[in-house]
């Protein structure tokens, strides 16, 4: 009997204090708290108020090293290629054209020497490492303040760079070519003319190998992004090589087996039989594992034709 | 036929409101902004919703009991739609003035539960049949706390017309529709003892819930029941989205799912029309007349006059919302009850205390003569 009172007492209590909790919230609720960011001093001292951030018309400013879209000021851009290389996720694309000759300055000096037909970046495969920006030896690619980029179509999130047209791409690319072509014709005169003119060999290799030196710091990323590239591709072929022939064998092995089961009904052929024999030196065991497997195709049958 | 006229309507009306004042109420309290993008401050939500429901297709399950899947909305709708007809709305409307009018409305309630248990049954589903035992296990308990408190009004009041509890609670006392032995005055809290007549004074003073002090306890066992009756929270079992998905209405779709959301709130309203003129005075004001300041015939004009009909309508409208407002800010204040919860609530809690109420109250009735 006491608890029962004591029941009443306590829920009309904890009645009484739920509705003054939520009608004081409704009293607060004509003031909203502002739009700022936990880095500004006065964030904690919103204690009350609604808090609904409305998004689109309102939003939280973005911290300076928030890492958001990434952004490749092409102009300073040197083609490097590190970005693609470090990038942990694949998402940079960049297919470079070589020129044949310096083909500008960024805003800080380093000199240009490729053309970067391709420049994308796919921000769906993005993880914002920001990786790339660190390696970014001009400091062309940085990630932006912009975080609000959702699409329609997965592959708008894929962004491009490049400012070449498929024109100027095929030009510059024939411009290599025909260098590349001159290049060869030159060291060829020369390999030629070399015995003709001298016979001591010292004077020779170093007219040969000085315009070598000089292409080489151009050439040089187009070098060292094939390579490893070369090289994986390599071992990748290497490795699936590999898997399809423990797959073959494992693939032999089943035919192996299975002219053992039509063995026991029909007269195997002669092929069959020798298979048998050279890869199954016990093929006792196997037998009796294996007798089942007609016995569950009869009743398939069966079934069927009932049916 | 004025029901059709106004109560259709103003339900209507009043549900689209009160869904939009519903999500506000409860974002504000839980420190949110609700609906703002629909129109001013969102208030054009609930219209777009409404349009977005109509054009939704009226599935009907396979496996459901077509027939009575088909016709539990309408069985509901027309059910709480039948109670709002004998609602005195001003002091000279009163409704269909039916003198059981008390008698008919507990009557025509309980009629939902029908309804409820169509939809819960004929929709096949076990969601909506656990909804739907709930519902009718909870509405058929908290009926006898529900009734037993109107009774309390209707052993003061001596009379089931609503137009009568009415005229009794103001300072037109005299202009009622008479019927022989009932009070011709007001005394304070009712205690002809006291001698202090409050008849002329009116206002607060002559509401039922001050003419029997103890009736303040009689309306909260009347508004806790009737919270019940209208599956709201806490007593929102038979619907518990968490549990439920949406109880016995789980299996609905466009209109007709809207059709259940109108009568639930327009069961909501009813009651609340209920409980504003069995103990919150109708549609007398609440002002009372001071002296020279008559503020109570200044805020109310006479039984029949255009005043009349005003001020009454306004006063009985605006005490009925308010009291759909509190429904709201229980609602989403207070955690769901479990079921025994429940039971235990009714049937320890509720029902005794209702049965000492009802004792006092024919005490008092005794002391007010």
């Amino acid at each position: 009997m006491n608890t029962y009172w004591l029941n009443i007492k306590y829920a009309v209590s904890s009645l009484y204090t739920g509705l003054k909790l939520s009608f004081r919230h409704i009293l607060e609720a004509n003031e909203s708290r502002k739009p700022i960011g936990m880095a500004d001093t006065t964030y904690f001292q919103q204690q009350t108020g609604i808090v609904t951030l409305q998004y689109p018309h309102q939003s939280i400013a973005v911290p300076d090293n928030g890492r958001y879209r990434l952004h490749n000021e092409i102009d300073d851009c040197i083609v490097c290629d590190k970005c693609a290389k470090i990038c942990p996720v694949n998402c940079i694309e960049i297919e470079p054209i070589r020129a044949v000759e310096e083909i500008g300055k960024t805003s800080d000096g380093t000199s240009k020497r490729i053309y970067a037909a391709k420049f994308d970046i796919d921000m769906g495969k993005c993880c914002f490492c920001g990786l790339c920006t660190t390696v970014c030896p001009t400091e062309c690619l940085t990630m932006t303040k912009a975080y609000d980029f959702s699409e329609y179509d997965v592959a708008d999130h894929n962004y491009a760079f490049a400012e070449m047209t498929p024109l100027e791409i095929l030009e510059k690319k024939q411009k290599l070519e025909v260098f590349a072509r001159e290049k060869e014709a030159k060291a060829a005169a020369l390999k030629a003319n070399a015995p003709k003119e001298d016979t001591p060999g010292a004077g020779i290799p170093k007219p040969s190998f000085k315009p070598k030196l000089n292409v080489r710091p151009v050439a040089k990323p187009l070098n060292i992004e094939e390579k490893p590239a070369d090289d994986a591709k390599a071992m990748a072929l290497e490795i699936m090589r590999k898997k399809n022939d423990a797959a073959n064998r494992s693939a032999q092995a089943k035919p192996v087996f299975r002219p053992l089961i039509k063995s026991t009904e029909t007269p195997p052929s002669i092929d069959q039989e020798e298979k048998k024999e050279e890869k199954d030196p016990v093929p006792a065991p196997s037998k009796p594992i294996f007798r089942p497997r007609p016995m569950m195709k009869k009743p398939k049958d069966e079934g069927e034709a009932e049916k | 036929m004025t029901t059709f006229l106004f109560f259709l309507p103003f339900l209507l009306v009043y549900t689209v409101f009160a869904v939009y004042a519903e999500r506000k109420v409860s974002a504000f309290i839980q420190d949110r902004l609700g609906p703002m993008e629909a129109g001013y401050y969102g208030i054009a939500q609930t219209v777009a919703d409404l349009l977005k429901l109509l054009q939704k297709e009226d599935i009907v399950p396979a496996a459901a009991d077509r027939k009575l899947f088909l016709a539990a909305p309408i069985v509901i709708f027309t059910v709480v739609f039948a109670g709002f007809a004998v609602l005195p709305l001003t002091s000279g409307y009163a409704g269909s003035t039916a003198e059981v009018g008390v008698f008919y409305l507990l009557a025509i309630i309980s009629l939902d539960v029908i309804g409820i248990l169509m939809a819960g049954w004929g929709s096949n589903s076990k969601y909506a049949l656990f909804g739907a035992l709930r519902a009718v296990a909870q509405i058929i308990s908290y009926e006898i706390p529900l009734g037993l408190s109107i009774l309390c009004v209707v052993m003061i009041s001596q009379t089931l017309d609503l137009q009568e509890i009415s005229f009794q609670q103001g300072i037109w006392i005299h202009d009622k529709p008479t019927y022989p032995g009932l009070l011709q005055e007001n005394y304070l809290f009712g205690l002809k003892a006291l001698g202090i007549e409050t008849t002329h004074i009116g206002g607060i003073l002559t509401w039922n819930i001050f003419r029997m002090p103890l009736f303040f306890i009689a309306f909260i066992i009347f508004f806790i029941a009737s919270l019940a009756e209208c599956n709201r929270a806490p007593f929102d079992l038979p619907e518990a989205e968490s549990e439920l998905i949406g109880g016995f209405h789980t299996e609905y779709s466009g209109f007709r799912w809207a059709l259940i959301m109108l009568s639930e709130y327009g069961m909501m309203l009813l009651v609340s029309f209920l409980g504003a003129i069995l103990f919150l005075g109708s549609w007398n004001t609440p002002l009372p007349n001071m002296g020279v300041v008559k503020l109570a015939e200044w805020t109310s004009g006479s039984p029949g006059s255009v005043a009349g009909h005003l001020w009454g309508g306004f006063w009985l409208i605006s005490k009925a919302l308010i009291l759909v407002l509190v429904q709201m800010w229980i609602r989403w204040t207070y955690p769901r009850l479990r079921v025994d919860q429940l039971m235990a609530l009714c049937w320890k809690y509720l029902i005794p205390a209702s049965l000492i109420l009802l004792l006092l109250s024919g005490v008092w009735r005794l002391l007010m003569i």
